[in-house]
């Protein structure tokens, strides 16, 4: 996966965002199905953050479950991967609405 | 990398037709600010993707003002997406004009395989990126006359995991399925075979010889891509690639009409 260039793209909005601050904390919201792994995101703030002002600062990951549509029930259900049957209907599911989701949510300025 | 904010993402050793193309642009949002003891938290809520799929959304928009069809094809390396590509472009040569933006790591070789049957191509060497973005193919696109052109395919890096994220602004994802891979791939890659629009089973003539479980593998990507149009075919023989010609022209065929809309 792609870990540093989706890292570094979060400390670029984080940087915009702090207009020459320190950045004490980085917010991330990652869903569960994004393949985004959160070892390797933290691994690559610690690079990607170097000599920044973002060097330094708490990182915090929100993880976001995954929830799939039925269109037959015209409902969401919770899932745990891409090919989930409908608990309802058993038709298998029509889509994503959740869980792929990555996104800076905030950062704390110091 | 940029210099004004060290993001990295501003070309670094990516080559576009052997040159490094130029760096890019910086957007600035109204955002919601909250001072919290004595820290301020600024809210963004913003996509990490939001940056590409907004360049992608302009190269969709160009594409079709140029009345182009413009294909994704995305497979694990070795899949045989060059040849697919080389040989759909001649069949469809007298009927439609198709042109070629090819990814890889490093070397010409795909362009020049494609040069030499007579296809317009534009090489990027992405260095050390493992996918395609949007800014890469709307660079690489410039340096095509795409007015002669019906038919546009970008041949993505070889690689199941991180294309799957990079809409590049195309029409159709393509994604490919060798039968000397294992017939597990779509379950294996989900992201990749759930986002493809199309997903074509290659180098069917060898099937019986590499033990392909054909059933399984049909099964399979009925699971993993099940919105998805499937084809199989050899582009080595030719074998069921008329059914996917018959496709592609009458995508065309769509593409060309929706850009007159």
């Amino acid at each position: 996966m792609h870990e540093v260039a989706i890292m570094q793209e979060a400390v670029r909005l984080a940087a915009e965002a702090a207009g020459g601050r320190r950045v004490r904390t980085l917010r991330l919201r990652i869903g569960i199905l994004s393949g985004v792994v959160p070892e390797a995101i933290r691994f690559a703030f610690d690079v990607v953050t170097r000599d920044t002002l973002a060097a330094g600062a708490a990182l915090e990951i929100e993880s976001v479950p995954a929830v799939a549509w039925c269109a037959a029930c015209a409902a969401e259900f919770p899932t745990a991967d891409f090919f989930s049957e409908c608990p309802r209907c058993r038709t298998v599911n029509g889509g994503l609405r959740r869980g792929r989701e990555m996104e800076i949510a905030s950062v704390e300025l110091e | 990398m940029c210099r004004e904010c060290g993001c990295g993402l501003g070309g670094g050793d990516v080559k576009i037709g052997g040159h490094a193309p130029a760096g890019h642009g910086h957007e600035h949002h109204g955002r919601d600010r909250r001072h919290h003891g004595h820290g301020e938290t600024v809210i963004l809520n913003r996509s990490l993707k939001e940056k590409n799929d907004r360049l992608a959304e302009r190269n969709r928009g160009f594409f079709r003002a140029k009345k182009l069809l413009v294909l994704n094809v995305v497979s694990s390396p070795g899949s045989g997406k060059t040849t697919f590509i080389r040989e759909t472009a001649a069949q469809l040569a007298g009927k439609l004009r198709v042109g070629v933006v090819v990814g890889d790591l490093a070397t010409d070789n795909d362009a020049a395989r494609l040069r030499t049957a007579g296809i317009p191509v534009v090489q990027i060497t992405t260095g050390t990126v493992c996918h395609l973005d949007a800014d890469m193919v709307a660079k690489a696109a410039a340096q095509l006359d795409l007015d002669q052109l019906d038919v546009l395919v970008i041949e993505n890096v070889g690689n199941l995991v991180c294309p799957a994220d990079y809409d590049l602004g195309e029409d159709l994802r393509v994604v490919l399925l060798s039968t000397t891979e294992g017939e597990d791939k779509p379950l294996k890659y989900p992201p990749m075979f759930h986002s493809a629009h199309v997903a074509v089973v290659t180098k069917s003539d060898i099937a019986a010889a590499v033990g392909f479980n054909r059933d399984l593998a049909l099964a399979n990507l009925n699971r993993g891509s099940h919105h998805a149009e499937i084809f199989e075919l050899s582009a080595k023989t030719g074998a069921g690639m008329k059914v996917w010609l018959e496709f592609l022209a009458q995508q065309q065929a769509q593409a060309a009409k929706k850009s007159r809309a």
